[in-house]
């Protein structure tokens, strides 16, 4: 492996979304030197994600609300100090050997580097939940979340007829978004009922601004005219080598798919479904700090204090990587956490740190009331993990279906590890990411739980890493060649 | 080019990529993806096991679907940046 010389940061923030800019920035106005690292062009992450540099707004404002909430939170990171590496990918983090903190290894168009710091903030977001359903790899199918960053970021339109499906309320933003912006929905596919939705009310109150934006979402959908079925769930992708159609059926409140009513079906070209988020808690995984299962906040979580501080000392945990609250709560969880590691290195006076985080406090509490009522939505539904077909492919990189991980449990697999080890799956080039969390919920049915079920062991790299890049460029001249042993 | 959005968007000029040889017109800062989808490529590889034809999923290079070659380098098309004369290979890395 190339050598790589590590570069120094009181602080280093893994994600550039609202978590991690707004953690970079409290701790560099705080007197700490702090570095965000992320793998896109600019920051935003997924929510407030920009479109290329290159393309303006005809208007200022029309790249929408998100866009300027981003663009402020971008222009507060450069105000504050704080240094950026832009795309720049972690592949790596480790204990540092021989020092208290932490090395982040990273590659960029330039090759590798390395970071060391003695804390570390992880603002790694969340990933999607998709659960297979026959036909889910099928060209022209994609995540919720792909479809926010086409629409947000790339300005492409899904499709010329797009069905929306899944739950919470991705689903209505990605749906409004696609009328918006001048394409036809074929139909809005939702899991949850009206009652649902009831339910989550009053938690949502906490934030009538995005409840009113929310409610805009719905009125525009049936003003469209555009099919809105609740308690539905898409049961099959058709078409030979592209999405053409979907068929779906009623579902119970725990997801079960009611096959005993005839199937509808959908004309599309485009299917694009989501069935809620997973914190995305690698990082904090590799490094060993205590997690615990908590279905309420998406998965398993890293156990923290109100300070976003981890198990470990000097890491940090802030937004949806410690339990889906959405994005408010994710830059406030951000600058929190951004203040405790200024105030646990000596930067920040511990009077003054409380100062600065008792309004925080405030603030988060009525945004995680917002942000978990919404979490609510999208909850993992038991039965449409039960509904999953035998011949339909869980893991998408290596085609292991549903039987090949029920067989291999049968024949004595007792966690994801030992399934992984028998069927490939979780093997393929995603490294487990898209299918770890639906493997882990069908042998949980299996084993008796998730906990039992455990969780794909956390390596790295954390992304693909081209070899040429990891060997860099050398002459074989320079190849050292050690001394024959002595016979 | 119907499934760009043109509203409240100005690109700047188009410039042309190559896929599998072919000349296919894209936008600069845009991702290899966008322009492939945008150009009524659907499917960008084959998944190893099953055959099938698969095409990008995530859109945040976490699936690896999208995985074609810019010159010689394996990278998903969603995380590569449209240039000028940019040479793309589909069918993965087989």
């Amino acid at each position: 492996m190339t050598e790589t010389i590590a570069s120094r940061a009181d602080v280093i923030v893994l994600g550039g979304g609202p978590a991690g800019m707004c953690a970079a920035s409290a701790a560099a106005r705080a007197g700490s030197d702090s570095l965000l690292i992320d793998e896109n062009s600019q920051g935003g992450g997924q929510v407030y994600r920009a479109p290329p540099a290159a393309f303006a707004e005809t208007s200022p404002g029309a790249f929408g609300p998100d866009h300027a909430i981003g663009a402020s939170l971008r222009l507060a990171l450069a105000d504050s100090g704080a240094r950026t590496a832009f795309g720049c990918r972690a592949w790596s983090v480790s204990r540092d050997v021989g020092g208290a903190g932490f090395r982040v290894d990273v590659c960029d168009d330039n090759g590798l580097k390395a970071w060391r710091a003695p804390a570390l903030v992880v603002a790694t977001g969340a990933t999607e939940r998709v659960l297979p359903f026959p036909g889910w790899t099928l060209p022209g199918v994609h995540g919720l979340a792909a479809a926010t960053v086409m629409l947000k970021a790339q300005k492409l339109l899904p499709g010329e007829r797009v069905a929306v499906a899944g739950c919470g309320p991705l689903l209505l933003a990605v749906a409004a978004g696609i009328a918006k912006a001048g394409g036809k929905v074929a139909g809005v596919i939702d899991l949850a009922s009206v009652s649902d939705w009831l339910r989550v009310l009053p938690g949502a109150l906490s934030r009538p601004d995005l409840l009113a934006r929310g409610a805009a979402w719905v009125a525009g959908i049936a003003a469209a005219g555009t099919p809105y079925l609740r308690r539905h769930a898409v049961t099959a992708a058709l078409g030979d080598d592209r999405v053409s159609a979907i068929a779906l059926s009623p579902v119970a409140a725990d997801g079960t798919v009611d096959r005993a009513s005839q199937p509808l079906r959908i004309d599309c070209d485009a299917l694009v479904i989501g069935h809620g988020l997973v914190p995305n808690c690698d990082v904090t995984r590799i490094l060993g700090a205590t997690h615990r299962y908590a279905p309420a906040d998406g998965g398993w979580i890293a156990v923290r204090d109100g300070d976003m501080r981890t198990s470990i000392p000097g890491l940090y945990m802030a937004g949806d990587g410690g339990g889906i609250s959405g994005a408010a709560a994710a830059a406030l969880q951000g600058e929190l956490a951004g203040l405790a590691a200024a105030r646990d290195l000596g930067a920040l006076a511990a009077q003054r740190h409380l100062d600065l985080a008792a309004p925080l406090r405030r603030r988060l509490g009525r945004a995680m009331r917002f942000g978990r009522a919404m979490a609510g939505l999208m909850v993992e539904r038991p039965g449409l993990v039960a509904s999953i077909p035998a011949e339909t492919p869980v893991c998408r990189c290596e085609d292991v279906t549903r039987a090949e991980i029920d067989q291999a449990v049968a024949e004595g697999a007792r966690e994801v590890n030992q399934v992984k080890a028998w069927t490939r799956c979780g093997m393929g080039p995603c490294q487990g990411r898209m299918c770890g969390d639906t493997v882990a919920a069908v042998v949980a049915r299996l084993v008796g739980g998730r906990s039992a079920a455990g969780a794909f062991t956390a390596r790295v790299p954390l992304r693909p890493v081209p070899t040429a890049q990891l060997i860099g460029s050398f002459d074989y001249a320079d190849i050292p060649i050690p001394r024959p042993a002595p016979l | 080019m119907s499934r760009r959005i043109e509203k409240g968007v100005q690109r700047p000029p188009p410039v042309t990529i190559l896929v599998d040889g072919r000349l296919v017109p894209a936008f600069p800062g845009e991702s290899v993806a966008t322009a492939l989808l945008a150009a009524g490529y659907v499917a960008f590889r084959k998944s190893p096991r099953a055959g099938k034809p698969r095409g990008p999923f995530c859109m945040i290079g976490s699936c690896q679907e999208c995985l074609i070659r810019v010159g010689e380098v394996p990278v998903p098309a969603c995380q590569a940046t449209v240039r000028e004369g940019l040479e793309v290979t589909l069918g993965g890395t087989q």
